[in-house]
């Protein structure tokens, strides 16, 4: 299921700002890559673009080449939807539908896009909740509304609703910055065993838990405001918090800035 | 400066009497405001309802005015009963998919767009056309240009005309209610873009939509001036909208309140009564109806 992105010379803009410079680099699959940096460093923005999310805010594009194994993502004929079923996400506060429970959150990737056996779904539900660790929790209680959830079963929840199209790749932004350390714990041993089917990026402003979750790290970094976002350095995690190669990755690590 | 210098030891200083005069007064403004704004509405009430429900019975809501004449008692609201719910249930029906759509458009796909600018000034100024106008309206162009003869549809047309602004309106301020991040959830699931309106955005809305919708009927119901213009006045029955006159209740009101006759009178105060009631029920039936679509 997993595949290896492949990015090379991307340009990331908001209108004529340029956001993100000439990034490239390879997130391996089947693995956790953490992308660290001080706010505003363009970490977010980059990782918007390897689902094609960035060009839903007007007057956003982007440049370069993102590579899905052998398909580019930006290529003429490719369709930013069909990009989206593949390359999931989960965002930096918990998103459920209000209007839905929770079951139908679940379901929703695959409802809306048009799957409708009663069965099927029951069982794609089933393994989406056991699989982001919140079935045991919610079994009870699938009609119940999913807003009605505690901030960590809202945020799983979301993971649920993002695996339950089966995408090969799960993008996360900041997935625990708005919750408790339990529930921080609850999705950080999650994302350790999704890994084992996914190729998984996490946004942190955590070095923690990049140290934690991750097997390689990529350091952003901006010059100065109104700058554009750098690529500084990518690495084995254990590299990055031990021995990096960037005079800059190093100041930041030790705290000395950010 | 007492406050300023307090050492420690010291009590808190107690409310000064300036405060609570402050406090008293202040009070005082907002329960007069507030009586003097249910005064009217009060009063309006009570008098329709005690005037309304001596010429109420089964009767007067199921009988015309066929055959009736300015000084006789007896005859009913039926045929404006028949006339009201027609003209207002088409307004309805061409106006609030055109205004939702309108509000759609506006919200999740002009943005910014000199189109939707256009559009949204328009709306703004059919917001502030007099009814009359848009009666006068369909009046000069369905009736006497085209040549369509006067109907409870031409009727329609005017009151749709008025409930298209609001409407967009209201729909407009609910869909931008709507947090971007449950846009962005379902973009992010794949779901194309109509979908992700049809499915999450509209849904989320919809509780305000219905309400704002509601009012627009409430109001389009008691216009009296442009139906004048556009479905004259009939005594009797006509269940066919779109031929022939038709009677409504707010013209109703208007044709017996203007005759000087008691009876007549005692008539309109019955139709005000029955159209105030014909919307609280739709009202109510509409709170339900959006209470019933939100899970809980």
């Amino acid at each position: 299921m997993a595949k290896r992105i492949e990015v090379s010379g991307l340009n990331a803009y908001y209108g004529g700002f340029l956001a993100v410079e000439d990034v490239s680099m390879t997130i391996e699959p089947r693995s956790v890559t953490a992308f660290i940096g001080p706010s505003g460093c363009g970490k977010s923005t980059f990782l918007r673009t390897l689902n094609r999310m960035h060009e839903v805010i007007p007057g956003a594009r982007v440049d370069g080449k993102v590579m899905l194994d052998d398909q580019d993502l930006y290529g003429d004929k490719v369709d930013p939807v069909a990009v989206r079923r593949v390359v999931g996400m989960v965002f930096q506060r918990p998103n459920p539908f209000p209007t839905m429970s929770i079951y139908d959150n679940v379901a929703a990737g695959l409802k809306l896009n048009g799957v409708k056996g009663k069965s099927e779904l029951d069982g794609i539900v089933e393994t989406s909740l056991k699989g982001a660790n919140l079935w045991n929790e919610v079994k009870d209680r699938l009609p119940k509304p999913g807003a009605g959830l505690s901030g960590g079963q809202q945020q799983r929840l979301c993971i649920a609703r993002a695996i339950a199209v089966q995408p090969q790749v799960l993008l996360m932004d900041e997935p625990c910055s708005a919750l408790d350390p339990i529930s921080t714990l609850a999705i950080e041993d999650l994302i350790a065993q999704l890994k084992s089917q996914y190729t998984i990026v996490i946004v942190t402003h955590n070095m923690q838990q990049a140290a934690r979750v991750s097997d390689r790290t990529a350091f952003f970094n901006i010059a100065g405001t109104g700058k554009p976002g750098k690529l500084i350095e990518l690495d084995e995690t254990s590299k990055i918090f031990t021995n990096p190669t960037e005079k800059a990755t190093e100041d930041y690590i030790t705290g000395r800035f950010g | 400066m007492s406050v300023l210098t307090a050492k420690t030891g010291q009590a808190i200083p107690e409310t000064s009497l300036g405060r609570k005069l402050k406090d008293r007064t202040v009070l005082i403004a907002v329960y007069v405001a507030f009586a003097l704004a249910v005064i009217p509405l009060v009063s309006v009430l009570y008098k329709v309802i005690s005037e309304g429900v001596q010429v109420i019975s089964a009767d007067f809501l199921t009988r015309s005015m066929n055959g009736i004449g300015g000084r006789d008692a007896g005859g009913g609201v039926y045929h404006s009963i028949v006339g009201t719910l027609e003209q207002v249930a088409l307004a309805s029906a061409m106006s609030i998919p055109i205004a939702v759509l309108t509000a759609v458009y506006l919200v999740e796909y002009g943005q910014g767009k000199r189109l939707a600018k256009t559009i949204s000034f328009f709306v703004d100024v059919m917001t502030g056309i007099p009814s009359i106008v848009a009666g006068l309206f369909v009046l000069a162009f369905w009736i006497l240009v085209l040549g369509f003869e006067v109907s409870g549809f031409a009727g329609a047309l005017a009151l749709g005309v008025l409930m298209i602004p609001t409407v967009v309106r209201s729909a407009e301020e609910m869909l931008k209610l709507v947090p971007n991040e449950l846009r962005e959830a379902s973009y992010a699931l794949g779901v194309p873009r109509w979908r992700t309106v049809m499915k999450v955005v509209l849904p989320t809305a919809f509780t305000g939509i219905v309400t704002g919708i509601m009012l627009a009927v409430a109001r389009v119901m008691g216009e009296t001036a442009p139906l004048l213009l556009t479905i004259w006045v009939t005594k009797v029955i006509n269940f066919n909208a779109f031929q022939g006159a038709q009677s409504s209740l707010p013209t109703y009101i208007w044709e017996q309140a203007s005759d000087p006759n008691q009876v007549a009178v005692a008539r309109a105060w019955g139709a005000a009564l029955t159209l105030i009631f014909i919307i609280m029920v739709l009202n109510i039936g509409a709170r339900l109806l959006a209470r019933r679509t939100s899970i809980r």
